[in-house]
């Protein structure tokens, strides 16, 4: 289970890292490398979007990836393919990220099989809440599949004891209000708001959304037990390419 | 979430997190306020006297004679202050957002009838204001942006996806998932997460209210049927709604574009192309790929051209209550050069699509029956792209002489 992965682990150290890449952007060949890079330096769990015409979330960066990705003719069956290749070829867990169109037309229940059999550990879905994921919830239970659901600076308490209870593995937080990829003030503010996170659930707390450097890890440490790392490995590739991402991974801790 | 807002299985509210909260709010205010007999009296005030309220229903006598079948009535959205329907969406949101204590409205805009209707509520209420249009919306609807800028709104062309309607509709979420404390995002059709479908329909239903007891007035029965486009379904709501009950056959008309057979065109309830998905925070009909990937859509008329529909109408269409339809491109063109020439009256690009289907229907029904058309805006302000559509040789003599007289 992906819970009692993260618990051990945080064992061993302060905080985990957690690193995002949209799949075929730059190329399915290019991710690969990228993914090896990152297990090779210590980087402890990955989520893998399939890329979506309308990523309603996403900033412009990871936008862009998206809409690169697909016009390179990324298909979601190219992506299961890829995902296979991937948790065959490296023992850390791997989660799919993507929006809800691309598991309901691919079907839920089907899409959890898929998920199940390619070893993916569980799914982030950043437009469907629990009140609108019945279907989900259910085939994500049946196959041993961990839904990982999300806290925001805007949820009350109330709503993130909720939420809790659906979630399992962890619980990803948004650090603040608007898209992926702008900067975050990384302050008290957001001390108080990872304080609420950590009252409302026993589950390991992620956060993500502008963390980019080593300073923010270093705020983070000992507040939440997962950094997520999205948008800058994208624009490190884009600017510098493969090559430094695992210096960069490096640099992080 | 207060609520999800479901029409027999569409529509929903699949929303970010982040945006649940803002949401929970805006269906509350907006329960209190229909609850609140003054709120209604309110915006009908402010409709009768900011905008033209109630419009008329004119009877089309030169149309009926050449038809000679059905009685041609039609409602005349395009006397609305800026000249179309979206002026009765836009201002009871208005009205909602100072019950909100916000001070900035954004917005997306695809023929730039909304994006117009906005900017001037904007001004009027003292609201900042910002327009997503997409860039080839942008290039088609110029003077639509040049009063979108007097009237002090901030225009943010959309260069991303497919550059239309629906990416528009995209970054104005990706505005509003920053900047839900102090801004509204007054979505411009019967489409997006609950409350929005619900509230822009009720919003629009003053068309049909009128429309029902005008005709009454004239004609002391109801018509047989009633016409109106379908982009994302608002006018076509607007004027259904009064008269689900009654027995009056209700038909939407889609974009047709260069044909259903063609591949280009925005018909997701009258073509098979499309499918029920779930995108821009809803499910609904979307025109997509086997993965779910949103396809590129077309129409002339820029306010059709969007890959999804209202939940509302997806369910009146399954359950047999609407019949849709399509016109394409040429037909439309046809259309409005008729009804231009017969009553001079001029729709919009977007309404003639609804002109295309009576004119095809009115000579088989008989001289008893009573149609009625929703003539949804005004063609005559977006004279680029009509007289692109009509392929008028004297007004692109006139833009390369304009265009010369820039250059000097």
């Amino acid at each position: 289970m992906l819970e009692s992965y993260l618990k051990s682990r945080l064992i061993e150290k302060k905080i985990l890292l957690m690193t995002h890449i949209v799949l075929g952007y730059p190329s399915f060949e290019e991710c690969f490398k990228i993914i090896k890079t990152m297990v090779n330096a210590g980087v402890d769990l990955m989520e893998l979007q399939i890329p979506f015409s309308e990523p309603i979330a996403d900033g412009p960066v990871i936008l862009h990836a998206n809409q690169k990705s697909l016009a390179e003719g990324s298909t979601v069956k190219k992506c299961l393919d890829f995902a296979q290749n991937v948790t065959q070829s490296f023992d850390i867990p791997f989660l799919f990220m993507s929006y809800y169109n691309i598991l309901f037309k691919y079907g839920i229940d089907r899409f959890a099989v898929a998920m199940a059999e390619r070893n993916m550990k569980g799914a982030i879905v950043p437009d469907l809440p629990p009140e609108e994921g019945q279907d989900y919830l259910n085939a994500m239970k049946k196959y041993n599949l961990d839904p990982i659901f999300i806290f925001s600076p805007t949820t009350p308490d109330e709503r993130m004891n909720y939420l809790a209870s659906f979630g399992r593995g962890f619980i990803y937080c948004v650090a603040r209000k608007g898209v992926t990829g702008l900067d975050t003030d990384f302050s008290g503010q957001l001390n108080k708001y990872l304080e609420r996170c950590r009252r409302a659930t026993h589950l390991p707390l992620a956060l993500g959304f502008g963390v980019k450097d080593k300073n923010d890890i270093d705020f983070l440490k000992g507040k939440t037990d997962i950094a997520v790392i999205g948008t800058q490995t994208i624009r490190l590739v884009e600017k510098k390419g493969v090559g430094a991402v695992g210096e960069f991974v490096n640099s992080l801790r | 979430m207060i609520e999800r807002g479901y029409y027999d299985g569409f529509g929903g509210a699949y929303l970010p997190e982040i945006l649940v909260a803002t949401f929970d709010d805006l269906e509350d205010k907006f329960i209190k306020a229909k609850s609140d007999p003054s709120f209604w009296k309110e915006y009908t005030d402010i409709m009768s006297t900011y905008s033209c309220r109630p419009t008329p229903v004119t009877f089309a006598e030169n149309l009926t004679n050449h038809f000679n079948g059905a009685r041609i009535y039609i409602k005349r959205e395009d006397l609305n202050h800026t000249g179309a329907h979206k002026a009765n969406n836009v201002m009871g949101q208005g009205l909602l957002v100072k019950r909100m204590g916000k001070t900035r409205v954004i917005a997306e805009t695809g023929a730039g009838q909304h994006g117009v209707a906005t900017a001037t509520m904007a001004a009027k209420f003292g609201f900042k204001c910002t327009i997503y249009m997409g860039e080839v919306d942008v290039q088609r609807q110029r003077p639509n942006v040049f009063w979108m800028d007097r009237l002090g709104a901030e225009v943010i062309p959309v260069r991303e996806g497919t550059r239309i309607l629906k990416d528009a509709i995209n970054e104005a979420f990706r505005d509003w998932v920053g900047n839900m404390d102090t801004t509204h995002y007054v979505l411009g059709t019967a489409c997006g997460p609950h409350p929005f479908p619900e509230m822009v329909s009720y919003f629009q239903s003053i068309i049909g209210k009128e429309a029902r007891k005008q005709i009454m007035e004239k004609e002391g029965r109801l018509p047989s049927r009633i016409y109106a486009c379908v982009g994302g379904g608002s006018n076509a709501l607007g004027i259904f709604k009064e008269f689900l009950d009654d027995p009056v056959e209700l038909v939407g008309i889609e974009a047709g574009g260069r044909g259903l057979d063609s591949g280009r065109h925005a018909a997701r309830l009258s073509s098979k192309d499309a499918s029920i998905g779930v995108a821009q925070g809803y499910k609904t009909y979307f025109l997509q790929d086997s993965d779910g990937q949103m396809k590129e859509t077309h129409s002339v008329a820029a306010g059709l051209d969007y890959v999804g529909v209202s939940p509302i109408l997806a369910y009146l269409k399954e359950s047999g209550r609407v019949r849709f339809e399509s016109a394409t491109d040429r037909e439309v063109v046809d259309a409005m050069s008729l009804t231009i020439k017969k009553e001079g009256l001029v729709p919009a690009l977007e309404s003639a699509h609804a002109f295309v289907q009576a004119f095809k229907e009115a000579p088989k029904l008989s001289k008893e029956d009573i149609i009625l058309i929703n003539q949804s805006g005004r063609g005559d302000k977006d004279i680029f792209t009509v007289a692109d559509a009509f392929d008028d040789p004297r007004w692109k003599e006139f833009i390369k002489k304009k265009a010369e007289e820039y250059n000097a």
